[in-house]
């Protein structure tokens, strides 16, 4: 089977291992970053791939801001175990003191807090030089023009304007001390291939993302979940059971619902394929402002 | 991808979706040709567009755009801030799209000269070039450029798109002229398709579908032509390559050679080389986490286990034992250089070919070749954007293919060991030499009888500083300490060694390297002889420094950084040399108007400011004394 005639799939699947090796052999301490959605669960699935038989080199680290889905977590702790990773957990432990939350600071100064910054600290705190991200390039803009070999100033700020040329797979894996690169395997995925491989290789998914009755109010046209009491209702405002499922998980105040009945993987590939919007207008925060992830990202955001 | 699919099952569906294949393009040409706008009508008329993201592009039209009333469509690719504020695409940005036969990832890429670098990290991982020309200007200085680099990175398919052709009247004339002119200067670039398409990105005349404005016209559309095009690289059929990326050894009883084939195929049973050692094995088992393969082939990401205990790791390549890479520590390239400092001769830097990083530095630039002319110039350096043939010299020997027979063994990055940036992209041309032949010498006499014989560890004092700094004045002070003790040394001044072996070098950036080079291999060779030499040089840049410091043992490089402040040895200006600088009549003066990069970590400092050169010389022996040079 040649590359010329090997399907997209395994194209990508090859080239996502082939990055994954580069970290492990490169970097002196990497460390995979776990979001616990669906692109997560593929980059794992492709780590435990790529070093077969042998186990993944790295850690799983996941930045808990604390305002996850419930089912996350559970989800979180299941597959670390069962895959065989080392699971570290941080949270902004001043944010945390402080109460910051989407609702009384805003999600861009909570985002800013309890994402950015918590993942600066855990980042700096272990020492990691290499760090994965699901993210992909078809999700978003600035992240279209992001390499896979991302560099980091010591300060984890990313400079857009000054990206080293990256030419074939030849990725410039070379750091100073507090420097660091952000590794996307996933780049050149899709969101129509993630669905794709996560059903033809039976990968296990959050059970948010298939449609269930759950309980949701209706905020600027976007529905939230009432995950726990912590969500603040607005005089007069019931949560109302309705059939919906996710497209996309982040903090469940800032991630919004779309209603459905796709409760079987190949249903959501369907609906998928009729879709009208793009899945990251359920992410809150990209609403912000303009050029809002290229900010964030220059930040230090993932 | 929003083609009806009521009829037919999802299951279906995604049965004909997964049997796809994948195609990649980059767009490229000049600024403002409309590469942006074409792949922004790509996806708006493949309906990859959702309705926020074209509430979105419709709300930035009214901001920034630059089509009137209609959406701008270079303002879905340009995603960076500063890209939509200038309305320039700055760096490369990729795009995903699909047809029925074939999935689609674009890489639109800048047409200014400035990100020319951008642009080649688009071409490099394409199979198909689409060019773009602006029907009113015809082919310009980039045309040529973007094509020239497209050719070096091996593409062998292009399209030659000639854009905005409404603007002319959709003229047949002026779209043969322009095809003409192109084939003219594209005919030695070794294309092995060349389609010439007029089109009109914003207005969409055959992009996805044929014009009826260009009647004339009987050729596909660019989508058609795209989702039809053959391109077979061919690197199943060439000799089997695997760099080993990662050495896999889960327990004593596995140890297996992680790597994704480069070219060719392997199957259990074959005889392979370690390209390196040369030792040979055969392949036991090529294991994948879905089961062990009877063989494998280009593209895939697999671990080997071999029959026999052989020493291998990361860097080496694996290879078909009947048809071997080239071993050599000598080859010919072509060199892009990417980077505001320019190319040096004689430097070191990094070159990372496969899955493995050398040094290696440029003995020779054989010519520079103009993009426009294409004619072939002397060059000493090269700047930002030259493309180059040079001969390389790499620290060890490496095993390397000719770029154009196995491109994944022949291309290779330069690194700046210093700032760590990606420099340079270069294509093998060929091994000057096998490694192999040529062997050192063996002497029966070796440094340390020799330096056992004077009571000395013999070492380099390397004192660096400006000019005035009064490294020489220290230098020649500790010289005479040691030869009033009986102790075996020389002193090489820079003065003096321009005056003899270095008569031919000047005071540019590319001398200044060559002189260091040519000093710290004289020094190399008289610590092997078992001298303490003292070399007092100016010697302006970190990397020739440490290039220096490796040619030597550890511990036999002594770095005294002279530390005069700018201000006290112009103020001196023993030889009246700042004064003729500040005047202009000197160029290229360290400290005036050429840098001086200070030692981070020198092994003394001496701030001269402060202390007296006596009492420098003093210093400095006693540190010779206390780590044990002087027996």
């Amino acid at each position: 089977m040649s590359s010329e005639r090997m399907t997209h799939l395994r194209r990508l699947e090859a080239e996502s291992i082939f990055i994954m090796r580069e970290v492990a052999a490169e970097f002196r301490n990497p460390v995979m970053l776990y979001s616990i959605g669906k692109d997560s669960a593929v980059m794992l699935h492709l780590a435990a791939k790529a070093f077969y038989p042998a186990p993944p080199p790295f850690p799983l680290m996941h930045i808990d801001t604390t305002w996850k889905f419930r089912e996350m977590i559970a989800f979180r702790d299941a597959m670390a175990a069962r895959l065989g990773f080392k699971l570290l957990v941080h949270t902004n432990q001043d944010g945390l003191a402080k109460g910051i939350n989407p609702f009384d600071h805003g999600s861009s100064l909570y985002t800013h807090v309890m994402k950015t910054e918590a993942l600066k600290e855990a980042l700096t705190l272990h020492g990691f030089d290499a760090a994965f991200g699901g993210a992909r390039r078809d999700e978003e803009k600035s992240r279209a023009k992001e390499r896979v070999f991302s560099f980091r100033t010591a300060n984890h700020g990313w400079d857009p304007k000054s990206q080293r040329p990256e030419l074939w797979n030849l990725y410039n894996a070379r750091v100073r001390p507090g420097e660091s690169i952000r590794v996307f395997p996933l780049s050149n995925w899709t969101e129509l291939d993630i669905w794709q491989y996560i059903l033809a290789e039976n990968i296990p998914i959050v059970p948010l993302y298939l449609a269930a009755d759950r309980p949701v109010v209706e905020r600027d046209g976007q529905l939230i979940m009432v995950d726990d009491a912590r969500l603040p209702l607005a005089p007069g405002e019931v949560p109302q059971m309705k059939r919906v499922r996710f497209r996309t998980l982040g903090c469940y105040p800032l991630t919004a619902a779309i209603e459905s009945d796709a409760d079987t993987l190949e249903a959501i590939v369907g609906e998928m394929l009729l879709a009208r919007t793009s899945e990251r207008a359920g992410r809150l925060i990209d609403h912000d402002e303009a050029a809002s992830m290229e900010k964030k990202k220059r930040e230090g955001y993932f | 991808m929003n083609e009806a699919i009521a009829p037919v099952s999802t299951a279906d569906y995604l049965a004909r979706h997964e049997a796809k294949g994948l195609l990649r393009f980059l767009t490229c040409g000049s600024v403002d040709d409309g590469k942006s706008t074409l792949i922004g009508r790509l996806l708006y008329d493949t309906k990859l567009l959702f309705e926020d993201q074209l509430a979105t592009l419709a709300a930035d039209s009214r901001k920034h755009g630059t089509a009137g009333d209609d959406l701008d469509f270079a303002l879905l690719v340009d995603g960076l801030a500063a890209e939509r504020e200038q309305g320039i695409t700055i760096d490369v940005a990729y795009r995903f799209f699909a047809t029925e036969r074939r999935k689609f990832i674009v890489a639109d890429t800048p047409g200014h000269e400035q990100y020319t670098r951008n642009m080649a990290t688009g071409a490099s991982n394409s199979d198909v070039a689409v060019i773009l020309v602006d029907a009113r200007k015809g082919i310009l200085t980039q045309t040529r450029r973007h094509s020239f680099i497209v050719s070096l990175l091996g593409l062998k398919d292009v399209v030659l798109a000639v854009n905005k052709i409404d603007l002319m009247d959709y003229s047949q004339s002026v779209f043969d002229q322009i095809v003409a002119d192109y084939r003219a200067f594209a005919a030695e670039f070794g294309f092995r398709t060349l389609v010439p398409i007029p089109i009109s990105a914003r207005h969409g005349d055959n992009v996805i579908g044929r014009s009826a404005n260009t009647p004339w016209y009987d050729g596909p559309s660019l989508l058609d032509h795209l989702d039809t095009l053959e391109v077979e690289s061919g690197a199943m059929t060439r000799p089997f390559r695997l760099p080993v990326q990662w050495v896999n050894r889960p327990n004593l009883n596995f140890r297996g050679f992680s790597g994704t084939v480069a070219s060719g195929t392997v199957r259990v049973g074959e005889t392979v080389v370690i390209a390196g050692s040369g030792a040979t094995s055969r392949v036991a088992s090529i294991v994948t986490a879905d089961g062990e393969l009877p063989h494998a082939g280009a593209g895939q990401a697999v671990t080997l286990t071999l029959e026999d205990e052989i020493d291998a790791s990361r860097g080496d390549v694996i290879a078909a034992a009947d048809a071997r890479p080239d071993v050599s520590d000598q080859f010919a390239a072509h060199l892009i250089w990417m980077h505001e400092d320019s190319l040096l001769p004689g430097r070191p830097y990094l070159m990372k070919i496969g899955t493995r990083t050398v040094v290696m530095s440029v003995t020779e630039i054989k010519h520079r070749i103009d993009v426009n002319s294409f004619q072939k110039l002397a060059a000493k350096t090269l700047a930002l954007n030259d493309v180059a043939v040079v001969n390389i010299a790499t620290h060890d020997p490496i095993a390397l293919d000719r770029f154009t027979e196995i491109p994944q063994t022949g291309a290779f990055i330069v690194i700046d060991r210093m700032t760590n940036q990606t420099v340079g992209a270069g294509m093998v041309d060929f091994g000057l030499r096998r490694a192999t032949n040529v062997h050192w010498q063996a002497l029966d006499v070796s440094k340390a009888s020799r330096s056992g014989l004077k009571l000395q560890k013999p070492a380099v004092l390397w004192f660096t500083g400006l000019s005035g700094a009064g490294k020489s004045t220290i230098a020649n002070l500790v010289e005479k300490r040691l030869n009033a003790l009986g102790r075996h040394t020389y002193l090489l001044d820079g003065d003096n060694v321009r005056h003899g072996l270095n008569k031919d070098l000047g005071f540019t950036d590319a001398d200044r390297v060559e002189n260091i080079r040519r000093v710290a291999e004289v020094a190399g060779l008289m610590v092997d002889a078992g001298l303490i030499v003292l070399v007092s040089f100016i010697s302006p840049f970190r990397a020739e420094r440490q290039m220096a410091r490796e040619r030597l043992e550890t511990g036999e490089f002594v770095e005294i950084f002279v530390d005069t402040p700018l201000e006290v040895a112009e103020e001196r200006d023993v030889k009246g040399l700042y004064k003729r600088a500040r005047a202009g009549l000197i160029q290229n003066f360290t400290g005036i108007d050429s840098p001086y990069e200070p030692p981070l970590d020198p092994e003394i400092t001496i701030e001269s400011g402060a202390l007296a050169a006596e009492a420098a010389a003093e210093h400095i022996f006693a540190f010779l004394l206390d780590k044990g040079y002087l027996s």
